[in-house]
């Protein structure tokens, strides 16, 4: 049963992740070519940065730093009267009421903290790939629109909301298709992070089981698990490059790229 | 213990060199940066021979997938579609149990188990997938008039291609084959945490890393020097591949050299 669980589980950090990815490389991408210099610079500094090193590094280093700068800053504003080093040692130490989630909360709400800390660490990486897109496809706005606004009378901030956004989207979507395949496929990592997902449960399903303990003893299997997943995912990159290829055809349709072209010439 | 003594202990520690005993507690960061460096050599020994072992499956698979005929076009799309398809994590660990389970019938796929030719076999396939994928990219877009210049000089078959086709193949596929390697080495980080055991204690930067930051709690300092370590990788990737770039264009007029334009992607 807690295969086909795991399985929703994995669905809907793509559905929560996707979104709040693309927020975040929407955040980063404005903020690398904002005019404040600093705030430029932090938005170039965390696209190159998350795209030098392996993600998995990333995924296996976010999960406890966010844990610990989140309990860091409870710690400060719930225990102001604990005196106490934080970090003793190889320990990190927290006042009792300062720890995330409690101590004595239900196993649910660990379980919804462990996987909140996931689609946070998914959202960061795949929020610099997608701002990399994103900060692509605004410059691949033709510049004369926006000359086009300002000469209008369009404030920068204007001409960003109402000329720049709307247009960029028709460039964005084969990077952004791109980076949906590859989340898909990164979605295994969620084992990693600590979260029981199918891999973890195709590793604990498919071991070897004897007679003692279950009603359905078998050998090893966990070759035939894996060879499962390895179908489902197929199938589901599958599918969805056949809707973004529909997408796409639909969104080019009478937009001035060489793809609206073919299709004005094919009709 | 001075840091010469401790390059001398770890610094081979990732192959079977040097201390048996990883260091337990009093972690300096000396050690903490010889021991990530020395499993290092574990990501470079899977990415380059991966790439070159890969190189010539890829050609294949590239020049196999644009072929008129079915028999030869089919298999070589299935490959493509299936390792590029699924996850690079569920690949490692399907091959791991899939070596698991022959070794139990045959005793000659006794070293496939473990992570050095394991692993390997799945890397290779997989980055052989992507850079077919690229070179079949790269050989619809030769330009017709190449093709066609060779016809008309009397080349065909095996001179046309290994003279005209494939030399231009490989310049237009070459900045995205720059980024596929960049990709497969980030991609040997996953070698250890996929099954394949680390025999001994001898993994890879991230295996280090992450024992590291399992003992002290503490990612701030292991998990920086493994991305600096990366960094530092992916330049010299970007340079060699570079280097190559401009041997392959040197024919071209100095400004139209194509300058290698990175367009990063990313993981599979």
């Amino acid at each position: 049963m807690a295969i086909y669980w795991s399985l929703l589980v994995v669905l809907a950090l793509l559905a929560i992740t996707a979104p709040l990815a693309l927020l975040f490389g929407f955040g980063a991408a404005s903020a690398a070519r904002s005019s404040i210099a600093p705030l430029r610079w932090f938005g170039k500094t965390y696209i190159a940065l998350v795209r030098g090193v392996p993600d998995i590094a990333f995924f296996l280093f976010f999960v406890i730093a966010l844990d610990q700068g989140i309990e860091y800053l409870r710690h400060k504003a719930l225990c102001p009267a604990w005196d106490q080093p934080i970090r003793q040692g190889n320990d990190f130490v927290v006042c009792q009421a300062a720890k995330m989630p409690l101590g004595n909360a239900p196993q649910w709400v660990h379980e919804t903290y462990g996987f909140t800390l996931a689609v946070l660490t998914f959202a960061i990486v795949f929020g610099a790939f997608a701002a990399n897109v994103l900060f692509g496809a605004m410059r691949a706005v033709p510049r004369a629109q926006l000359e086009t606004a300002e000469a209008y009378g369009m404030s920068p901030r204007q001409t960003f909301r109402r000329v720049l956004v709307p247009q960029m989207w028709v460039y964005a979507l084969p990077g952004l298709g791109n980076l949906w395949m590859v989340l898909i496929k990164a979605t295994p990592l969620l084992f990693l992070l600590g979260v029981e997902d199918i891999v973890y449960w195709a590793r604990e399903l498919g071991g070897t089981k004897t007679p003692r303990f279950t009603d359905y003893p078998h050998g090893d299997w966990r070759m035939w698990y894996f060879l499962a997943l390895l179908v489902f995912y197929l199938i589901f990159t599958r599918i969805s490059e056949l809707v973004l290829d529909r997408v796409m055809r639909r969104l080019t349709l009478g937009q001035a790229t060489t793809g609206g072209e073919a299709q004005r010439n094919a009709a | 213990m001075s840091c010469l003594q401790t390059i001398q202990d770890y610094g081979l520690r990732a192959v079977g060199y040097g201390e048996r005993l990883l260091p337990r507690n009093d972690f300096t960061l000396c050690e903490q940066f010889t021991l990530i460096g020395s499993g290092m050599i574990w990501n470079i020994y899977f990415g380059v021979t991966a790439l070159l072992l890969g190189f010539f499956l890829a050609t294949a698979l590239g020049v196999g997938k644009a072929s008129p005929k079915r028999w030869i076009r089919k298999p070589a799309e299935w490959f493509i579609f299936i390792f590029r398809g699924s996850p690079l994590f569920i690949q490692f660990f399907f091959g791991y149990f899939l070596f698991l389970t022959l070794k139990s019938q045959y005793a000659f796929f006794d070293p496939f188990t473990a992570a050095w030719l394991g692993a390997l076999i799945v890397l290779f396939c997989n980055t052989s997938a992507y850079a077919g994928e690229i070179f079949y990219g790269a050989l619809q877009s030769i330009p017709k008039g190449d093709v066609e210049a060779a016809d008309a000089y009397g080349l065909s078959g095996w001179a046309r291609f290994r003279r005209v086709i494939w030399p231009t193949m490989l310049r237009l596929a070459w900045p995205a084959y720059t980024n596929e390697a960049i990709f497969l080495f980030h991609a040997t980080t996953l070698v250890f945490f996929s099954g394949f055991p680390a025999w001994q204690q001898r993994g890879d930067a991230l295996y280090y890393a992450n024992y590291f930051a399992d003992k002290t709690f503490n990612p701030f300092i292991p998990y920086p020097i493994l991305a600096g370590y990366f960094i530092i990788l992916t330049l010299v990737v970007i340079s060699i591949f570079g280097l190559i770039n401009g041997r392959l264009n040197r024919h071209l007029p100095q400004e139209r050299k194509s300058r290698l334009g990175l367009r990063m992607q990313i993981i599979r």
